[in-house]
C-alpha cells in the first residue's frame, strides 16, 4: 500500500454569521470550497493571501481551532474533525500537528520561565517521561534551531528577542516529532534581517527530519523562496496553484498579478514612483 | 531643515536606558528621507525626539536637535510641540490607537487642526476638506463615519490625509504601512509621494523594510544599535552598502525571481 497524504482537503467551506442580531444577518464564507492536498513525501506548500483571504480560518480549521461548515479535512487518511469515535484522537492529533503562530511573546506566558512550556509539552504529548528524559528532547529539539536547553534555561520571553524567542516556538513544536507544522505568519513580526534565518530553519527540518509544512503568510518573497508549492487565496477561495516559478513567475490570475506588482522590491522600482519623481527634482 | 547633532536619548532617569547613541544627521528640505533599521535599533526613539514627544520617560541626555523652518526662527526640538500641525506632523502606525473610537472622523479632525485653520465656519471648513479628501482619491464620506467603520488601509490612508492637510514643511511617518497587506501598502506610498512631491516638503519614512525604501527614499539613513551608521543617496547605499551591517541587511533579502539564497552572492562579493 502506498503511503497516504499527509492532508487532504476536500470542498472545505466555513461560513461566518455576519451582522444582523440573533436570527438575521447573511452568512458569508469565510473559506469557500477549498480543496488542497499535501503529498506523503516532505515539502513546504503555502497559502498567500492578504488579510480577510479566509488563510488563518484555513488554518485554524487544520488546527481543529475552528470546525467547518461542511467538506472535510483528513490527516495521513484519518478524519481530523466530526465525531469522537471517527476522528483522530486527540493525543496522535496534537502529536502529528503541530501549530507556530505570528507572535512569539503572545505564544508564551510572561511569569512562567519559557523552558516550562517546553517540558511541559514533552510531558503532556508524552514524548518521555522522567526529568532526563524530557530534558534531552527538549535539548534535541532546542538544537535543531541553533539553540539548547542550557541558553534557554531560566530565562522568561524578555530575556530573548522576536528572532530567539520564535525559533524556541519552533522548537516547541519539534518536540513531538510531528508530520505536519502550521505556521500562521511565522515570520511577519520578526525583523527582515533575521526573516531569512528562520525560514532557512523550516527548510532545514523538512530535508532533514521530513517534516511538512503549511505556511500562511501575506508575504511573497519568503513563499517564493521557501515553498514547494504556492496557493494564492482570496476572497475565501484558492484562485490559483503551483510551484512558485508557475505562479509567481508567470501568473494566470490578474489578482495574483496585481500582488506581484504591489510587492516593494529591490532593483525594481515602480513606474508610477519614477513618474512621480520625474515630475519634479528635489532641491 | 532639522540638525541632529550628537544626541543621546533614552528613558528613565535613574535607570537610564540608552535608545540612540550619539547619533547626528542632516534632513533637508524637499526630500524624502528613509530611516532603516530593526526593532530597537533606536529609529523610533530619534523621530519622537525630532517631534519633540517628551512623554512617557524619554529623555535627551546630551546634544541638539534645531529644526530651522522656512519663515520662522531656529527652534530647539523642546518647543518643537508649539509647530505641531503646522510645520510639522506625524503619522503613526497604529491608526486605531490615535484615532478617538467614539468620534466620527470629521470632528476629530477639525478638533485637530491649528486654532488658525480652525477659525470661520465650519461647514466652509469640512468643504475645503472635502475637496482636499478628493484630492488625494479619498471618497469624501469617511468624514462621517466613526474609526472602526474604516479598513485599516482606509484608516491609515485618512491620517496621512490628516498630516498632510495642515501644508506642514516636514511630515514623520512612523513605519505607516507595517501592518497592511502590499496593495494597500502600495497605494499609501504612492500617496505619499505624491503628497510630497506636490507640497515640496519632506518626508521622513521609518520603516525596517528595505523594499519600501528603496521604491519611495531619495536618501537613506541607516541605524544599528542606536547609531547611524550610514547615510547616502538610496540607489548608492543599495548598489554599494560600505557598513558591514548595512551589507547584511541588504544580503540578507530574499529576492522574488532570482531564488537563490542571496547570502552566497555576498560571500562571492567579499574576497
Amino acid at each position: 500500500m502506498t503511503e497516504p497524504n499527509v492532508l487532504e482537503m476536500t470542498g472545505l467551506t466555513r461560513l461566518f454569521r455576519k451582522g444582523g442580531g440573533l436570527f438575521g444577518g447573511k452568512s458569508f464564507a469565510a473559506v469557500d470550497d477549498v480543496t488542497f492536498t499535501l503529498p506523503a513525501e516532505p515539502c513546504v506548500s503555502s497559502i498567500v493571501g492578504e488579510s480577510g483571504s479566509g488563510k488563518t480560518t484555513l488554518a485554524r480549521m487544520l488546527l481543529r481551532l475552528v470546525t467547518p461548515t461542511s467538506g472535510e479535512i483528513r490527516l495521513l487518511g484519518r478524519p481530523v474533525h466530526g465525531q469522537k469515535t471517527e476522528r483522530i484522537d486527540d493525543m496522535s492529533f496534537r502529536r502529528q500537528v503541530q501549530p507556530i503562530f505570528q507572535n512569539p511573546f503572545e505564544a508564551f506566558s510572561a511569569y512562567l520561565p519559557v523552558i516550562d512550556y517546553l517540558r511541559a509539552t514533552a510531558r503532556n504529548l508524552e514524548v518521555a517521561e522522567g526529568a532526563r528524559a524530557v530534558d534531552a528532547e527538549v535539548d534535541r529539539a532546542l538544537r535543531m534551531v541553533g539553540l539548547s536547553l542550557a541558553r534557554v534555561e531560566g530565562k522568561f520571553i524578555r530575556q530573548f528577542s522576536g528572532g530567539e524567542l520564535q525559533r524556541i516556538s519552533v522548537a516547541r513544536a519539534l518536540i513531538p516529532r510531528p508530520r505536519l507544522i502550521v505556521a500562521d505568519e511565522p515570520v511577519s513580526m520578526v525583523d527582515a534581517s533575521l526573516r531569512m534565518s528562520i525560514v532557512n530553519i523550516f527548510k532545514r527540518i523538512k530535508d532533514e527530519e521530513g517534516i511538512s509544512f503549511v505556511y500562511i503568510t501575506h508575504d511573497l518573497s519568503t513563499a517564493y523562496y521557501l515553498s514547494d508549492r504556492v496557493s494564492i487565496m482570496n476572497k475565501g477561495r484558492i484562485i490559483e496553484s503551483g510551484t512558485p516559478a508557475d505562479v509567481l513567475d508567470d501568473p494566470a490570475e490578474a489578482y495574483t498579478q496585481e500582488l506581484m506588482n504591489a510587492v516593494p522590491r529591490v532593483n525594481d522600482r515602480w513606474p508610477e514612483i519614477d513618474r512621480l519623481k520625474a515630475a519634479s527634482v528635489p532641491a | 531643515m532639522i540638525e541632529v547633532d550628537n544626541v543621546t536619548l533614552g528613558y528613565g532617569s535613574r535607570n537610564f536606558i540608552t535608545a540612540v547613541d550619539g547619533a547626528s544627521m542632516t534632513i533637508g528640505r524637499n526630500e524624502i528621507v528613509g530611516v532603516a533599521g530593526e526593532s530597537g535599533s533606536g529609529k523610533s526613539t530619534l523621530m519622537r525626539a525630532i517631534y519633540g514627544d517628551f512623554s512617557t520617560g524619554l529623555r535627551l541626555r546630551s546634544g541638539r536637535i534645531t529644526a530651522t523652518f522656512p519663515d520662522r526662527a531656529p527652534i530647539d526640538c523642546s518647543e518643537m510641540r508649539k509647530t505641531w500641525w503646522q510645520d510639522i506632523s506625524y503619522v503613526p502606525q497604529g491608526s486605531m490607537s490615535v484615532l478617538n473610537p467614539l468620534m466620527k472622523v470629521h470632528k476629530q479632525l477639525i478638533d485637530g487642526l491649528p486654532k488658525h485653520k480652525r477659525k470661520g465656519d465650519r461647514r466652509a471648513i469640512r468643504r475645503d476638506l472635502e475637496t482636499f479628501l478628493a484630492g488625494l482619491d479619498l471618497d469624501p464620506s469617511v468624514l462621517d463615519a466613526y474609526p472602526h467603520q474604516l479598513s485599516g488601509g482606509m484608516r491609515q490612508r485618512v491620517l496621512v490625509a490628516i498630516a498632510s492637510y495642515v501644508g506642514p514643511h516636514l511630515i514623520l511617518a512612523d513605519e505607516p504601512t507595517t501592518a497592511l497587506d502590499v496593495v494597500v501598502q502600495k497605494r499609501i506610498l504612492l500617496m505619499l509621494v505624491e503628497i510630497q512631491r506636490r507640497l515640496g516638503n519632506t518626508l521622513v519614512l521609518v520603516s525596517h523594510d528595505l523594499g519600501v525604501h528603496y521604491q519611495i527614499a531619495d536618501r537613506l539613513i541607516i541605524m544599528f544599535k542606536g547609531e547611524v551608521v550610514e547615510t547616502g543617496p538610496t540607489d548608492e547605499i543599495f548598489a554599494n552598502p560600505k557598513h558591514e551591517y548595512t551589507q547584511r541587511l541588504i544580503g540578507s533579502l530574499p529576492r522574488l525571481g532570482t531564488r537563490k539564497s542571496t547570502v552566497t552572492a555576498l560571500r562571492r562579493a567579499t574576497p
